[in-house]
């Protein structure tokens, strides 16, 4: 079975322990700035928003990489950045629609979420459950569930 | 071992800018944050100086535990004397810019001197250097929020700062982080603008790496975030209601201070409660509280997000407060509200909001407020003087006054200097509630009477952060004790102000204690700085700091005699409620405070607790 990230922005508190999570697994450190997951606070209307890259199929970035540094881990589905292949020619952050993939100074590579080999840090570390990591063909069912328990048991809403 | 090892030291007066290593024998003795910034202080200030002078200095201080994944790891510390007070002034922030910083690889910044013009701080990892700040003078937290991270093209600084307030030497102004974070209490923004200091802006990309043992850090902090998810105060009650959780709770055991303490009952508490904010309005149809929002690294989240009804007196044709923003705790809900008399929630957010923008301590606002509606009330003060009616109860009075106080106009200049001076000023000193001249917050001291003994023993004067023993004396937590008795309450106080140091000292927050003793933190201590921390170590460098702290005080001048509370508290009793007929019984519990505490009849630590603690 094949699992994605799945983010359900009502839920985050902007509490942050994700992003160090995410740098603690990739390098060893608490530093938000090297995190792969980003937590928006959108001050204005109260809403922290959790966003990162969601492992699309046809890949923008594996596609555009000259090199073929972007390969899909087969067991996870993830694209994954081979650092001893990659240039740092940055063409990948130019060709992802949704700025997931982003260069590195330090290393002259690029990073992306890799979904950690199959077990993401940042979903383990959610206090909330607003990052969870679950089959990739059922992300809506928690949803569709809340709406059947509204349609069935909540008798107002008949 | 979870520290940067590096020091910022910045000389204002000369302009530079300098790096050098933390006292690693100071920091295994004083932990960090609270105790590490206040060795450093009073090592290097004389206690004696004018808090506004450019000889005295202020530090921000972040803990060995400050950005990293333990839960509520983001907090730092701002430290120096106190303009208010004249005591040590030591006051905690959460938000995101202590772990921001300590990302850079900085453990400390000293502001030593004054600048000749206005400048802020810029750090970027290793860059920190001092910058022009003129185009910041004279605007609020917000703006020097947002300004700062255009002019520096990255959204992602974090600022902390004054707003008009700390410039315009409004003796509580506070230093104000993320929007809504504060360092709000004993006027630490107000040395800050004496400085024409007006922010320091960070970037730190470094991030805290050099755990001890990772593995064993990892462990420990997912099992202290389980007892915290379990547990139904940090689990359940504050981040569904936030501190506000208190407003009812409060009122009912009598404790909660209404109009100036001549009442310790509010009619109108369930006007301005967490349930109040969670009810949609009749206005509107919408709910004042959007949602919870975490500091860094927290995973109790019980900061609040509110939205005005935009209809409101206070905002109408004022966009600019129409948008989420830092909504009410329990302290500023009280102290806006219960404290004169108000129960307009919607006011209420709205001045809020305002201490917030500009950097004020919304408690001596509030109470200093309370004492001048109280003079009004009693015909000392009068509608010309004040420029609007002040009865008890006005929420136009309240909105009005925290306009003028925030931009130091008219009478609110002199709500600017406190309850203390103001009260003294119209004759009547015993109408200020306070001790060593910090207001009270939210506990009245005759109907919990180990909070009483807690706010007169307080290092930085009435606080209830130093000792909190509501946790004990209406909670139950860790144990039940009756808050109308005062005997054990010396000992009581003495283990919460110990316990409580320890904990400031950590990088964490004070909330966790809901939850965890000395003993949760031990392992997670242990673990990020490799040196072995027993629950009895972590108690006796608590007790040290409180000690330190003291010595300071004593050395500033203070005497027993200020360990006092006003005569309200010692011979006014509560009317009505569970604590009918109680005063606080401060002249029974404070010579067993000194004895449980090791010191004289002057309250000055003897020789060999002086020894014990290796002070």
């Amino acid at each position: 079975m094949q699992k994605t990230l799945h983010i359900n922005a009502d839920k985050c508190t902007g509490c942050m322990q994700c992003e160090m999570a995410c740098s603690f697994e990739n390098y060893g450190t608490f530093a938000t700035a090297k995190s792969r997951i980003k937590v928006f606070d959108f001050h204005h209307t109260g809403k922290k928003v959790p966003y990162t890259c969601t492992q699309c199929d046809e890949a923008w970035c594996l596609h555009a990489c000259p090199v073929e540094a972007i390969t899909v881990d087969k067991a996870t589905g993830a694209k994954v950045v081979n650092e001893a292949t990659c240039v740092g020619c940055k063409v990948c952050t130019i060709a992802c629609p949704f700025g997931t993939i982003n260069y590195v100074e330090e290393t002259g590579k690029v990073q992306k979420c890799d979904l950690c080999g199959g077990d993401p840090a940042c979903a383990s570390a959610c206090p909330t459950g607003a990052i969870t990591f679950i089959d990739s063909n059922w992300t809506g069912l928690g949803k569709m569930e809340q709406w059947a328990d509204k349609l069935a048991n909540q008798p107002s809403a008949g | 071992m979870s520290w940067a090892g590096k020091i910022l030291r910045v000389d204002l007066t000369a302009g530079t800018v300098k790096s050098e290593p933390l006292n690693k024998e100071w920091a295994r003795n004083y932990l960090g944050s609270r105790g590490l910034g206040s060795k450093y202080l009073v090592e290097e200030v004389d206690a004696k100086v004018d808090p506004l002078s450019p000889a005295n200095k202020i530090i921000w201080a972040t803990g060995p535990l400050t950005g990293t994944m333990a839960s509520t790891g983001g907090r730092y510390t701002v430290i120096t004397k106190s303009p208010l007070t004249g005591t040590i002034a030591c006051s905690n922030s959460g938000g995101y810019w202590g772990a921001e910083f300590k990302m850079a690889g900085w453990d400390m910044v000293i502001f030593e001197g004054k600048s000749a013009k206005p400048v802020y701080l810029y750090v970027n990892d290793d860059v920190a250097e001092l910058r022009d700040a003129s185009h910041l003078w004279g605007k609020s937290v917000w703006e020097t929020e947002e300004t700062l991270k255009k002019s520096l093209q990255d959204p992602l600084t974090r600022v902390s700062s004054i707003g008009k307030a700390g410039e315009n030497g409004i003796l509580y102004a506070a230093v104000v982080n993320d929007l809504h974070r504060a360092a709000g209490r004993s006027g630490v923004g107000t040395v800050m603008g004496s400085k024409n200091l007006k922010a320091i802006a960070v970037r730190g990309t470094k991030g805290v790496g050099n755990i001890h043992n990772p593995k064993a850090f990892m462990k420990a902090t997912t099992e202290k975030k389980k007892i915290l998810a379990e547990n139904g105060v940090t689990g359940q009650g504050l981040p569904a209601y936030g501190t506000q959780v208190l407003m009812n709770v409060i009122n009912e055991v009598g404790g909660l201070p209404t109009r100036n303490h001549r009442d310790n009952q509010f009619e109108g508490a369930k006007d301005i409660s967490a349930e109040a904010m969670a009810t949609p309005r009749a206005t509107d149809g919408k709910k004042q509280l959007v949602t919870n929002q975490a500091c860094f690294g927290c995973t109790i989240a019980c900061g609040r997000i509110s939205k005005m009804d935009q209809g409101h007196f206070t905002v109408a044709n004022k966009p600019q407060y129409w948008g989420a923003s830092g909504g009410l705790e329990y302290e500023a809900a009280w102290a806006l509200g219960a404290a004169n008399g108000v129960n307009d929630l919607e006011t209420l957010q709205y001045a809020t909001m305002l201490c917030n923008e500009e950097g004020i301590d919304p408690i001596t606002f509030g109470t200093t407020v309370g004492a001048v509606m109280e003079l009004y009330d009693m015909g000392v003060l009068t509608k010309e003087q004040v420029g609007i009616e002040a009865k008890f109860g006005s929420a136009h009075a309240l909105a009005f006054l925290v306009e003028e106080t925030v931009n130091g106009r008219g009478f609110g200049k002199e709500i600017g200097q406190g309850s203390k001076r103001l009260t003294a000023k119209y004759g009547h000193p015993e109408l200020s509630m306070s001790s060593k001249g910090l207001e009270f917050p939210a506990y009245d001291g005759r109907a919990i009477q180990g909070i009483g003994l807690a706010y007169a023993t307080s290092n930085r004067g009435g606080c209830h952060l130093r000792g909190y023993t509501i946790a004990s004396e209406v909670l139950g937590i860790p144990v039940k004790t009756d808050p109308l008795e005062h005997e054990g309450k010396p000992e009581l106080v003495k283990a919460f102000q110990d316990a409580t140091a320890a904990f400031d000292s950590s990088g964490l927050c004070i909330f966790t204690t809901f939850a965890w003793g000395l003993a949760d933190l031990a392992p997670q201590m242990q673990a990020a700085i490799g040196e072995e921390y027993t629950t009895e170590e972590l108690e006796k460098i608590g007790e040290r700091i409180w000690n330190m702290e003291r010595e300071f005080n004593n050395r500033a001048g203070f005497t027993a005699k200020d360990d006092s509370l006003p005569p309200r508290l010692l011979k006014e009793a509560c009317k009505t409620g569970p604590a009918t007929g109680k005063v606080n019984m401060l002249a029974e519990m404070m010579p067993k405070y000194y004895a449980a505490r090791g010191w004289d009849k002057e309250g000055h630590p003897t020789a060999a607790t002086r020894k014990r603690l290796s002070l």
